[in-house]
């Protein structure tokens, strides 16, 4: 690690007035600190935005909003979220270890870095994502943890949080503060594609802070919902694959169906086509496994990875007709 | 602002990139905090910071100001009298080459809070139930942060079950 200035805002406003400089903004630091001690990145100052206000509250039209500085723990054991947005807790619970729940931040878990391999090993390996244009060496090395969907002949890393395919879900929205002002992008739009250009994960501007979240009113798909997260081990490990599930039913038929994936992409996969698939169907095995063959037509495997679409297939099965069950 | 430790206040280190295991061990000589992997994948480095369970090695030093760490050192009592987990720990064998018990203890230190408010946890089987029912699954996975390479895991998991009995008891 590089020598860097530490210092601790106390409102955002200090926090943004830090932006143009070579500065970064610090959450929990679970991985921001590894990052620099990899010397994966560099940064002259951090400025720490882990003790802004942290609040969960109801907004006016009876969503939730999230302030950015909220702690992973207490948001997955939060009341409101435990009710209302079941698969978000299990999401969140689903992720890390219960000590770095404990530190890091809803902010920072938005922005954590791919757990690509390749990209971790500075001294050892080509990546395009952490220096552009120097070729990736997963694509013919041990890609079993890679994407199938939306990758490019750049990149093939996948996001690696579990709270942000719940997120992507729900249809959260993301709310920013910078030095241009302020906006709101909806978290399905906020990661993008790699493309030509890995290097650029999210839409955030230069010196741009997110300061909260926003979920809608919880409707029937949010609420009975779920989050399986399959992996090499039973706890503790990123994921494979994973998949976020609800359902809203009348007469046997599914009238909304709300599905995201993760572990196939470098963004949470919101599998709208396998939702549209769904909506007017009863929601038998076949169906499911219809939709989700529908939402990976354009899936390309890997050498080492084409068990993830099976995988996907049969982890939606268990969700959905588990959730299906549930409601009968 | 200082950093409490145990519950004497010392200073933050003058450069910001200290790690709090680093500050613990190499200059307050604490050295029951380990360093195992130092990037947050095997829980050797657990402590307690304001109550609840972190890792050290991905916490900045400087990052505690203000707060209360507890380490290993800060558990048992006044007189030296064992915490009760590390009496456990003790009778059921929890540990051979005791490298990760430091992290175990303060790790299902904190754990027992955790359960205590009912937080729930990924095996949860109704996340929006009250108090979760304690079984053995539920501690595995609350505990899956800290890992054991001797495989002490019965022993690990019997202990904490008797200390949740004592303390329910």
């Amino acid at each position: 690690m590089t020598p860097l200035r530490y210092a601790r805002a106390v409102d955002r406003a200090d926090a943004i007035g830090h932006a143009g400089s070579d500065a970064r903004f610090l959450g929990g630091g679970t991985n921001l600190v590894d990052l620099l001690c990899q010397n994966v990145e560099q940064a002259s100052e951090l400025v720490d935005v882990s003790r802004l206000d942290g609040a969960i509250r109801e907004s006016d039209d009876g969503g939730l909003l999230i302030d950015a500085s909220v702690k992973n723990a207490v948001l997955a054991a939060h009341p409101i979220v435990r009710r209302s947005y079941p698969v978000l807790s299990r999401a969140l619970l689903a992720g890390a270890s219960a000590q770095i729940r404990n530190m890091a931040t809803v902010g920072g878990n938005i922005l954590q870095r791919t757990r690509c391999m390749y990209f971790y090993d500075v001294e050892g390996a080509r990546c395009n994502k952490r220096q552009p244009g120097a070729g990736c060496d997963a694509m013919e090395g041990f890609n079993r943890y890679h994407a199938i969907l939306g990758a490019s002949d750049q990149c093939i890393a996948t996001h690696p949080s579990d709270m942000c395919v719940a997120l992507a879900m729900l249809d959260a929205v993301i709310h920013l503060s910078g030095p241009d002002g302020e906006r709101s992008v909806p978290l399905t739009d906020f990661h993008l594609l790699p493309g030509a250009t890995p290097h650029v994960e999210t839409v955030l501007k230069p010196g741009e802070l997110i300061t909260g979240i926003e979920l809608p009113p919880p409707s029937d798909a949010m609420t009975r919902s779920e989050y399986r997260k399959v992996r090499d081990r039973s706890s503790y490990a990123f994921a494979l694959i994973s998949v976020a599930g609800g359902l809203a039913l009348a007469d046997g038929r599914v009238t909304q169906a709300r599905i995201a994936l993760g572990g196939v992409a470098a963004k949470p996969w919101r599998a709208t086509r396998a939702e549209a698939a769904l909506v007017g169907a009863a929601p038998t095995r076949e169906a499911i496994v219809a939709a989700i063959r529908e939402e990976l037509a354009d899936a390309r495997p890997l050498s080492g990875n084409a068990f993830k679409i099976s995988l996907v297939e049969r982890t939606a099965v268990a969700v959905l007709t588990a959730l299906a069950g549930a409601r009968a | 602002m200082a950093i409490r430790v145990n519950g004497t206040e010392v200073s933050p280190p003058g450069d910001a990139r200290i790690s709090l295991l680093d500050l613990l061990r190499e200059q307050l000589h604490l050295t029951g905090t380990k360093k195992g992997c130092d990037q947050g994948a095997c829980g050797a480095c657990t402590v307690l910071i304001d109550g609840n369970r972190v890792l050290s090695c991905l916490t900045l030093a400087v990052q505690a100001e203000g707060c209360d760490v507890r380490t290993i050192e800060g558990l048992a009592g006044e007189s030296g009298d064992l915490h009760a987990l590390q009496q456990a720990f003790i009778e059921h064998d929890g540990l051979q080459c005791g490298y990760c018990t430091p992290g175990q203890i303060c790790s299902a230190v904190a754990m027992a809070e955790e359960l205590r408010r009912g937080d729930p946890s990924y095996v949860t089987a109704d996340i929006a139930a009250g108090l979760p029912v304690v079984t053995r699954a539920e501690i595995r996975e609350r505990m899956s942060g800290n890992l054991c390479r001797c495989g002490a895991h019965n022993g690990i998991v019997e202990a904490i079950e008797e200390m949740l009995a004592e303390t329910a008891a």
